[in-house]
């Protein structure tokens, strides 16, 4: 498609300075209205004209949403907090690096610098087919155009796919679920935290969002509690090239190791699904074992099972099986195997 | 854009007039071209503003100077920049945020300029290629480096590179060539030219340091 590269078709902006302002003009416009956060995802939407709302809310005036926070049990961020905050605040950098390692992975510099927690979190899929306007199941369609015999396929999901095939492109997501992050959100009906892990959601339970906002609710700060400070941590992102690029995988982990055994790990991959995956069965199974190879071996093995690949993305399963072993085993230990 | 309304007497461009100076006279003077793509852009934009979100009067502090300009709401700083107040040194690549031609420094760190609401700048300071220079005409470090380095191809990428360039040794004075490189990142050369503009931006760090010290 020709990229257009004209002004944006015509919108009323809003500018709330509160998160109370921002709700109601959310309310009140209902399904017409966008969120804007750094911009760096709707941008593209508006201006590849796929996308085309009557109005648009700027959280960008709204103080209360940004900045990082010391809490009564670890720390805070506003969700409009961005990522080059996040990469270069003192407590994040000594406390939760893993955060700051998947942040620094992402996009550029200038889009660190715009882009927010908030929005790489909510962020929406990369499917080419999506994101070029045609009508399939996650536009609301009923065909999957990536899911057939000539489709481009190499991006999607091996894992968990419904319909949809497309996959969750967040890197600080992992991380978020990692660490056992807490997700605030504001509904009409009040306040709610969710698990990070669940804030996310697969095409069986909504096939259009990867996300569980619905139109009006928003996203106000993301919790760290103090549990995994300063653990051991794991983040390890593979893309086609070094900048700019969303994950083909990526991998977070966070472990605390006694006398040579994992007492208790976190581990989660984005890329292989429509959500993070938060790898439970892994984490069970090598508990009570030495982080060495043969346990990043086995934890691999099981990392991948039930792994489903399309035309051309079976590469994604020796790649998690291997991102899942470093994490576990440690990368020096680690070596290729296919 | 309201300036564009055919009213101005066109005068003929004098022969030795460049085309980089013609465009800025068009934008400038709000006269008219048949064959430039401006005239057209605007006549569309024009029937948006009548579905009722026109143009609003807005202040923005644009390398020093406040600049009252009438923005649209789903204008972006890049689309001010080059079209209403004439800045054409900021350049528009992709548009997409992928290429980094449009860097601008707003309150002193590098954005796209084509991914940024000119709404949202109201009350922060704009920094643009055409600012860096003193106003006795004295080069920016940065710039000095290029010129010493002759670190360009066609250097339409130049002002973004420069501009992400300043950004980062403000920050990171005495980087190393790798350092450097990842602060540069975010901003793509179709010559492929990476190595001399490395070297270029280099050089300029070093006439920063040297300007400092001085």
């Amino acid at each position: 498609m020709a990229v257009i590269r004209d002004v944006m078709p015509a919108f009323e902006l809003f500018q709330p300075t509160s998160i109370a302002d921002a709700q109601k003009l959310l309310q009140q416009q209902g399904h017409d209205a966008w969120v804007l956060a750094g911009g760096m995802d709707s941008f593209d939407w508006l201006k590849d004209r796929i996308k085309k709302p009557k109005v648009v809310v700027d959280l960008s005036g709204i103080t209360e949403l940004k900045g990082v926070r010391t809490a009564a049990d670890g720390i805070e961020m506003g969700a409009m907090t961005t990522l080059t905050e996040i990469i270069q605040h003192p407590i994040i950098r000594e406390k939760y690096k893993l955060l700051a390692e998947s942040a620094e992975l992402v996009a550029s510099p200038q889009i660190r610098n715009q882009g927010t927690i908030g929005g790489n979190v909510s962020q929406d899929a990369r499917c080419w087919y999506y994101r070029a306007g045609w009508p399939c199941y996650r536009a609301g369609g009923n065909i999957c155009y990536a899911d057939t015999p000539e489709g481009r396929n190499r991006e999607h999901a091996i894992l968990y796919a419904d319909r949809c095939v497309a996959v969750n492109p967040s890197d600080t997501a992992p991380a978020l679920i990692a660490l056992d992050a807490k997700f605030v959100i504001r509904t009409s009906k009040g306040e709610r935290v969710v698990d990070a892990e669940d804030y996310f959601i697969g095409p069986d339970i909504d096939i259009t969002r990867l996300h569980i906002l619905k139109p009006g609710d928003l996203l106000t700060a993301i919790r760290i509690p103090s549990t995994w400070a300063g653990a051991q941590f794991h983040f390890e992102k593979v893309r086609d090239r070094n900048v700019w690029d969303f994950p083909l995988l990526n991998v977070a982990s966070v472990m605390m190791v006694s006398s040579g055994r994992i007492e208790r790990i976190r581990i989660a991959v984005n890329g292989a699904a429509a959500r993070p995956l938060r790898l439970k069965v892994v984490e069970d199974a090598v508990r009570g074992k030495p982080p060495n190879a043969a346990t990043g071996e086995m934890a691999g093995k099981l990392a991948v099972q039930g792994a489903v690949p399309l035309q051309f993305n079976a590469y994604k399963i020796p790649l998690m099986r291997n991102l899942v072993k470093r994490a576990i085993g440690g990368v020096q230990e680690a070596t290729w195997t296919s | 854009m309201s300036d564009i309304d055919g009213k101005e007497k066109i005068e003929p461009p004098p022969s030795t007039l460049s085309r980089r100076d013609l465009i800025k006279g068009v934008i400038v003077g709000g006269v008219a071209v048949s064959s430039a793509s401006y005239l057209f852009r605007a006549s569309t934009l024009v029937g948006q503003s009548a579905r009722g979100t026109g143009e609003r009067l807005l202040t923005i502090n644009v390398n020093g100077q406040l600049r009252r300009v009438d923005v649209m709401k789903q204008e972006t700083l890049a689309w001010t920049l080059r079209h209403k107040l004439g800045l054409t040194g900021t350049k528009l690549g992709c548009d997409r945020a992928e290429c980094g031609s449009c860097t601008v420094l707003i309150d002193d760190v590098p954005h796209y300029a084509c991914s940024v609401l000119t709404h949202t700048v109201r009350d922060r300071k704009v920094l643009t290629i055409e600012g860096l220079a003193s106003p006795d005409g004295t080069l920016h470090p940065v710039q000095q480096g290029v010129i010493d380095e002759q670190g360009f191809q066609c250097a339409f990428c130049m002002p973004g590179f420069i501009m992400a360039s300043v950004a980062f040794l403000k920050t990171n004075p005495n980087p190393t060539r790798t350092e450097l490189a990842h602060g540069l990142s975010g901003n793509l050369c179709r010559c492929q030219d990476y190595d001399k503009i490395l070297t270029a931006m280099m050089r300029g760090a070093e006439n920063m340091r040297r300007a400092s010290r001085a």
